[in-house]
């Protein structure tokens, strides 16, 4: 893991690690910058006395007060038009949107404000906030609290979008969100946050933005992958290993704008064979533009044809299981997809 | 405007005569520049002009409280005067509007009247209507969290008040009882639109509803609006609260130099609008208390004329930034 210390005292050191889950770890890298600097807050709905719905900010009102933990009206347009007021004056907000389905109201803001603070005034004014926002597919939470809407804010430039999936890169980017001198978009998939556990530094670290990371190496084929479908493709790429002796390479953009093109670039001139897969509706999805960059720029290193699994085209997950999991690229299409491709 | 009283109306409110003639010369710098701005469209030099010609007074009136670079404004694309008063030069507003690379704006990326200044806490403003609201209200919280007593001004146009933002940022206020002053110049139309199609009600009587003074002020009155804003600023620094200031004032141009007014409004309109126009009754007030003669009257017009055409001649001589600048400055570093 690519783990920058901030101090050489720091890195002379052996990081203690503790198990923690993504929603665990996230806290803490919270906590951590809220504690090393007065001016980072958190504002938004419910984060405060209830410590948000997911229990991410749990404790932090008690530790830092009403004003640093600030329970928002209910007006997501509010809630980032303000940060960014906050961070005009000295502040470094975190904003928590609830899911990121309720995104849209505050787009006005994020795109037409925050992202062009910086470009607008010539330098003058910058906007360093960070909104968080949990994501992607959860049974029971149909089609408005189970988005994948990422994609909206990846043509928008000025903005960062990141995603990290596991819990030591999510507290170390979240680091690197709420020290950046630019609005940073930080989506976080639910449906993760207590499904894997692993080691997680307690020293202060950061992960970078723009970087991605290789998760498996192989030479077969590369798949690019984030959220919950990252965890499918990590298990049926060590299912293709055993069985068919098929290697699969897996990389996490973690910074979904602006993507790593170095490291995927690299990894598919290697492998020349590509397939994207996440749980976004496929049509103008990160996974598209990922798959664009490769037809142009990796065109004479394939070996096979560009591919991709997402979300059909329908509005959102549906409320019924049964509907719910045919939405969602199964571990078996997966399969069968790395499959014919690795076999092409 | 009173002066039939035992003291002029200024005096009473703690302005002395020097005030008096630097806040007169705010609004006239104000609207010969704008004027100006016209002109140079008309001969193509300048692709397009807001104007904010007959809303001098309800600007100067309310920002001449200001401390600049300690309070905040998000000013709306009419606040000229606005950014004059504070310390912008009619040379940066120029350069703006001829999109040069010594734009201090923006350096020739936005629009005219899309004011930005680091220096005096002029906070980058834009062309969505109504977004500067909440803004606003994150920036008068971050006094509130540290303790200080700056406040933030932020304007727009009757029409602003018909967004969610404006009554999300309002409420939000209300609730944290914010340092903050919101004014709202209703100048009657939003393009073609009047305010009968625009405002149910009293724009300043929403206030109430999310429990702060609201105040109706005529706009064009600048020692009205000096008044009621002395209040507002007051309130504001001693932790009270916010203020909602409206003033009723009129535009007296089109929308903007794209724009062809006579398709929606009469132009008698205009000039019963035109014997109401604020700097022309304060040079009245002026002259009133003896402050200004024909001959003072004369001397200033001539300065500002001077510093006007001045400051054009710069700015159409200045060069235009290097195209491929438009690549640059996309992410802050560090």
């Amino acid at each position: 893991m690519p783990i920058l210390r901030r101090s050489s005292k720091a890195s002379t050191r052996r990081a203690r690690l503790t198990r923690k889950n993504l929603l665990q770890a996230i806290g803490e890298g919270l906590a951590e910058e809220m504690r090393a600097d007065d001016t980072v807050m958190v504002l938004g709905e419910d984060v405060g006395k209830a410590g948000g719905v997911f229990r991410l900010t749990e404790g932090l009102m008690k530790e830092f007060g009403p004003l640093r933990v600030m329970d928002t009206s209910l007006a997501e347009s509010l809630i980032v038009g303000a940060a960014i007021g906050l961070s005009v004056n000295g502040m470094r907000p975190v904003a928590e949107i609830q899911f990121a389905d309720f995104i849209p109201p505050a787009f006005d803001q994020i795109v037409s404000e925050a992202a062009k603070f910086y470009y607008r005034s010539n330098g003058a004014w910058n906007c360093p906030i960070t909104i968080r926002a949990p994501y992607g597919v959860v049974h029971g939470g149909a089609l408005y609290h189970c988005q994948s809407v990422e994609a909206w804010f990846c043509n928008t430039p000025g903005l960062k979008v990141v995603a990290p999936t596991f819990p030591a890169d999510a507290k170390g980017m979240l680091k690197s969100a709420i020290r950046d001198p630019n609005p940073v978009l930080f989506f976080e998939h639910k449906r993760t946050y207590r499904l894997i556990k692993e080691d997680v530094p307690e020293d202060d670290y950061a992960v970078p933005i723009g970087k991605a990371k290789v998760h498996r190496e192989g030479t077969d084929l590369t798949v690019v992958s984030y959220g919950l479908m990252l965890y499918t493709v990590l298990q049926v790429a060590q299912k293709l290993s055993e069985e068919h002796s098929i290697e699969a390479e897996v990389v996490e953009p973690r910074t979904l704008y602006p993507v790593d093109k170095e490291t995927i670039l690299g990894s598919v001139k290697q492998t020349g064979k590509f397939l994207g897969v996440s749980e976004a509706n496929l049509t103008g999805s990160v996974s598209a533009e990922i798959a664009a960059m490769v037809a142009e720029e990796a065109f004479e290193w394939l070996d096979g044809p560009v591919k991709r699994l997402g979300a059909p085209d329908v509005p959102a997950a549906a409320f019924a299981k049964p509907m719910t999991d045919f939405f969602v690229p199964s571990a078996e299409k997966i399969e069968a997809t790395m499959l014919e491709l690795a076999r092409y | 405007m009173d002066v039939t009283g035992e003291r002029p109306k200024h005096k009473a409110l703690g302005l002395e005569d020097g005030d008096l003639l630097r806040i007169y010369r705010y609004m006239l710098l104000a609207r010969r520049m704008d004027e100006r701005m016209w002109i140079l469209n008309r001969q193509g030099k300048a692709a397009f002009v807001i104007s904010g010609q007959g809303q001098e007074a309800a600007q100067v009136g309310t920002v001449y409280h200001m401390r600049p670079g300690k309070d905040y404004v998000y000013p709306y694309y009419r606040d000229y005067a606005v950014a004059l008063a504070l310390g912008q030069t009619a040379r940066d507003q120029f350069l703006s509007l001829l999109a040069k690379k010594e734009d201090p704006n923006s350096a020739g990326r936005q629009m005219p009247g899309h004011f930005s200044s680091r220096e005096l806490n002029i906070v980058t403003a834009s062309a969505p209507v109504g977004v500067q609201y909440p803004q606003a209200a994150g920036t008068a919280l971050a006094f509130k969290i540290r303790g200080e007593d700056g406040v933030v001004l932020v304007c727009g146009g009757e029409a602003s008040t018909s967004q969610g933002d404006w009554h999300e940022a309002m409420n939000f206020a209300g609730i944290h009882g914010l340092p903050m002053i919101f004014l709202i110049e209703n100048n009657d139309y939003a393009i073609s639109t009047p305010k009968t199609m625009q405002v149910a009600g009293s724009i300043a009587g929403r206030a109430a509803g999310y429990s702060f003074p609201g105040i109706e002020v005529d706009g064009n009155d600048v020692l009205a609006v000096y008044e009621a804003a002395k209040g507002a600023f007051e309130r504001a620094r001693q932790s009270e609260g916010p203020t909602l200031i409206e003033a009723k004032t009129y535009r007296l141009t089109a929308h903007s130099s794209d724009d062809d007014d006579r398709r929606y409004r009469e132009q008698e309109e205009i000039e019963q609008w035109r014997l109401k126009d604020p700097v022309i009754r304060f040079e009245r007030y002026l002259e009133e208390v003896e402050l200004l003669d024909p001959e003072k009257k004369e001397e200033m017009a001539a300065q500002i004329q001077a510093e006007v055409a001045k400051a054009s001649k710069y700015a159409e001589e200045a060069p235009f930034a290097d195209p491929e600048e438009v690549l640059q400055g996309v992410y802050a570093q560090g």
